[in-house]
């Protein structure tokens, strides 16, 4: 039953956060039994315009048509109605009802006099129930559920509507190989129901097998759209996900010197049900320069979360030769391990000299003026925009800010988690010289998170590639390329 | 019945001799305990009215007490104008639901903790404007009644008692039925909930008028029991924090558990009595002492449910 007119159309659709365009001029249209990919790193829109289309957020300007009609600043639960389901990431099921029960609730009527279900609903959760495999644990009350099956139950929810429309959000996140495929079939048989499809996630590779067509965005604009390998083919893509031609400046002496400054052994973490690491091994020596490169939701930030005891884990993580498990995430900041994270975290109310003057609380007067001092030399726009708020810094200024401040509190290991998200190219280029003075003039050990391979290279001494929650390449940048370059995206 | 099936055997067990010891009470129980039940049952309607909102539609009502309130005193006014009492508890009611749909319907619309200090004010302005108009509301000493319930201890008692199960049983069978359901969802993951199609606001808000409706009707009975509306026992915010105490010692999500709490309260601080000013204080401790080792509450507790493959 594949129409030819577009179930869901999507026009020129904008939205802006403050001075932030979150989404710009994104248009596209699905017909029914056809799969979008909606792909792009992580703060480029794509969940936006998820949320855009489901009525989560109100669009500034655009059109969201189904079947025709203007949706676009309905209240959700009318767009809802009107025929469009979302399978969400994270799940949050009635706990203490059953599995059955969940479905059910899905198939109530918006209504508040009907007390009783429906005759029929029984029969009709049943079959749903079955048909995205929960069949086994219908008795069963979410909490004891493995989380492939609380994504079902999502799965099975989004289905109870009939809707024409489905909108997945990273559908395969957290999910072993097997069960990818078990839900690459069950989105498959949406194709095949005629319904319109459109899979949000963060690069081609987990949807090209899947999707018909597939629309790359970067910073809210739309980069590419065409077949999967097409977009995986297109410069634009490539220059966001890998970066331009990848240089190398690796020191190999610094590699081979004494014992680990950081020593990872077998580190496993898991979010509920889901794991995000699995069996990550992983050292970093005194004075090296790390880079640990894999695409959003690879495992980069947990595993940076596990180092600053953010997150529990299993496995042992040793630092200076002594172990640190049971230490508070406070002592092992002042045990000089710093993380500047990927959200940056600055105190958006305080001027930058104030963000830099707490990042140093702990120092006297006179070496925090030094370091204070010694920072603005790197990052000079940190000291023309002093008294500024921090909030009222370019995305840019706020990544260098967060950087310096991490830099205030004199840490052994620096860990830099993203700091090119969501940066234009232009940015990148002063923020590259910044970490490359800050390799020649200092002995600093750095262990760097990133998606942009261009950006992470060219600083490393050594790299480790991680992929779907684990260490699938290590070696030096040289190698990396002729390794690891075509199947990286 | 089907939907009997489907309650544990505990729970009916419970439910059946609560029922015959509430129900025989007044043939083995003295006048003075009677009096102290009677007004525990009232009590008992705040907690299961409060649970509605907070254990289901997952709103902090701080100020049930403004509702409460609401009844009462609007109850005891139009006594005071010589209407006849049973139209006087329907009005209290009434008041109490349009008093709580006006406040609710700007505090519903905003997001996180504002709905709590919103009805948290409320229940101050409440309070200003009884002292204020002290003159029809009798202000801080209270409101006297013309009317009273009745004489008789035992027929109190069996208006409480009656009104408590009754109250029971729509609260309850609202909280099992659909409508209990989609305010579980709205409660835990609004987003979810409209992306499946339910009107949130609606839903919320039909939770909070229910809510006013049994409080209202508990405050204006209470109020024609004792023959008094009085600011210390209806309206102040340290009730509030009572029928708060009740759910949560009782049993979050369970609506009768509110029954619990509430008598668990009334009765614990009669009993204690003779300690003092140490009644409070113990009575606290208890309740503490649950909250901290039951978090579901005592009776979250014993129906906590058993997996079943």
């Amino acid at each position: 039953m594949l129409g030819n007119a577009p179930l869901l159309e999507v026009e020129g659709l904008t939205k802006r956060f403050g001075g932030l365009v979150a989404v710009k001029d994104i248009g596209f249209s699905i017909r029914g039994g056809e799969i979008l990919g909606l792909i792009g790193p992580n703060g480029s829109g794509k969940s936006t315009v998820m949320k855009l289309i489901m009525g989560i957020e109100r669009p500034d300007a655009g059109a969201v048509r189904l079947d025709g009609a203007d949706v676009a600043g309905w209240p959700t639960y009318r767009i809802a109605r009107s025929g469009v389901g979302i399978v969400f990431q994270h799940s949050r099921p009635l706990n203490r009802q059953t599995v059955l029960e969940n479905i059910k609730l899905a198939l109530l009527p918006d209504s508040l006099f009907r007390l009783a279900a429906e005759a029929g609903v029984e029969d009709r959760a049943r079959e749903i129930a079955e048909r995205v495999g929960l069949r086994n644990v219908l008795g069963r009350r979410p909490p004891t559920l493995p989380f492939a099956d609380l994504r079902r139950l999502e799965m099975a929810k989004a289905l109870a509507r009939d809707p024409k429309v489905v909108l997945v959000d990273e559908p395969f996140a957290g999910l072993t190989p097997g069960e990818m495929a078990a839900f690459a079939e069950l989105i498959d048989g949406f194709r095949r129901d005629g319904r319109a499809v459109l899979l949000v996630d963060h690069n081609v590779k987990s949807v090209s097998r899947l999707v018909d067509r597939v629309l790359a965005m970067y910073l809210g604009e739309r980069i590419a759209e065409g077949s999967a390998s097409d977009v995986m083919q297109d410069p634009t893509v490539r220059r966001v996900y890998i970066g331009g031609a990848i240089e190398t400046h690796a020191r190999p002496e610094i590699a081979a010197q004494g014992e680990a400054l950081l020593d990872l052994r077998d580190v496993e973490v898991f979010y509920g049900k889901a794991q995000a690491l699995r069996q990550v091994s992983l050292h970093v020596g005194a004075g090296e320069f790390v880079s640990l490169v894999g695409l959003n939701g690879a495992g980069k930030t947990t595993l940076f979360n596990a180092i600053s005891g953010l997150v529990p884990y299993a496995g042992e993580i040793r630092w200076q030769g002594r172990p640190l498990a049971g230490r508070s995430p406070a002592a092992i900041a002042r045990a000089g391990i710093v993380q500047c994270p990927e959200t940056r975290e600055l105190f958006g109310d305080l001027t930058v000299r104030e963000n830099l003057d707490l990042g140093g609380q702990h120092l006297a007067a006179a070496e925090r003026e030094r370091q204070r001092d010694w920072l603005i030399e790197l990052f000079p726009v940190l000291g023309e925009r002093a008294r500024q708020a921090a909030r009222t810094l370019s995305g840019g200024e706020q990544q260098m800010l967060a950087i310096a401040r991490a830099l205030m509190m004199q840490p052994k290991l620096l860990i830099l988690d993203e700091p090119t998200l969501g940066l234009a190219p232009v940015i990148l280029d002063h923020l590259s010289r910044a970490l490359a003075r800050l390799r020649e003039t200092t002995d600093i050990t750095v262990l760097l998170g990133e998606q942009n391979v261009t950006f992470a290279l060219p600083h490393a001494d050594r790299v480790y590639v991680i992929e779907h929650a684990r260490i699938i390449w290590e070696g030096h940048p040289a190698r990396f390329a002729e390794e690891m370059g075509t199947g990286y995206l | 019945m089907a939907a009997l099936k489907k309650l544990s055997p505990v729970f009916v067990a419970l439910v059946a001799i609560a029922l015959v010891a509430g129900g025989s009470a007044p043939w083995w129980l003295g006048a003075y305990w009677l009096g102290i039940f009677t007004v525990a049952y009232y009590f008992g309607v705040f907690a299961m009215s409060w649970d509605l909102l907070f254990g289901y539609a997952g709103q902090v009502n701080f100020g049930p007490t403004f509702l409460i309130g609401l009844g009462a005193y609007g109850a005891g006014i139009l006594n005071n104008q010589g209407l006849p009492l049973p139209l006087c508890i329907v009005c209290g009611a009434l008041i109490a639901v349009a008093g709580g749909i006006l406040l609710a319907l700007p505090a519903l619309r905003l997001q996180g903790p504002y709905f709590g200090i919103i009805t948290l004010v409320a229940v101050l302005l409440l309070l200003d404007f009884i002292v204020i108009f002290a003159g029809v509301t009798g202000g801080e000493i209270g409101m006297m009644v013309p009317d009273v319930l009745s004489v008789s201890v035992g027929a109190n008692y069996w208006y409480a008692f009656g009104f408590l199960v009754i109250s029971a049983v729509i609260l309850y069978t609202l909280s099992r039925s659909a409508l209990g359901l989609i305010l579980q969802a709205t409660g835990q993951d609004r987003i979810e909930a409209e992306a499946l199609g339910f009107n949130v606001t609606k839903h919320k808000l039909a939770a909070f008028s229910i809510s006013a409706l049994f409080s209202g009707l508990a405050g204006a009975m209470l109020t024609f029991y004792q023959g008094t509306a009085s600011v210390d026992q209806m309206v102040d915010l340290s009730i509030a924090v009572q029928i708060i105490i009740a759910v949560v010692f009782g049993g979050r999500r369970t609506i009768l558990g509110g029954i619990l709490g509430a008598i668990f309260l009334v009765l614990f601080n009669e009993l204690l009595r003779p300690l003092g000013q140490l009644n409070t204080f113990v009575v606290s401790g208890i309740a503490l002492l649950v909250i901290l080792f039951l978090p579901d509450g005592v009776l979250g507790y014993v129906l906590r449910p058993r997996e079943s493959a």
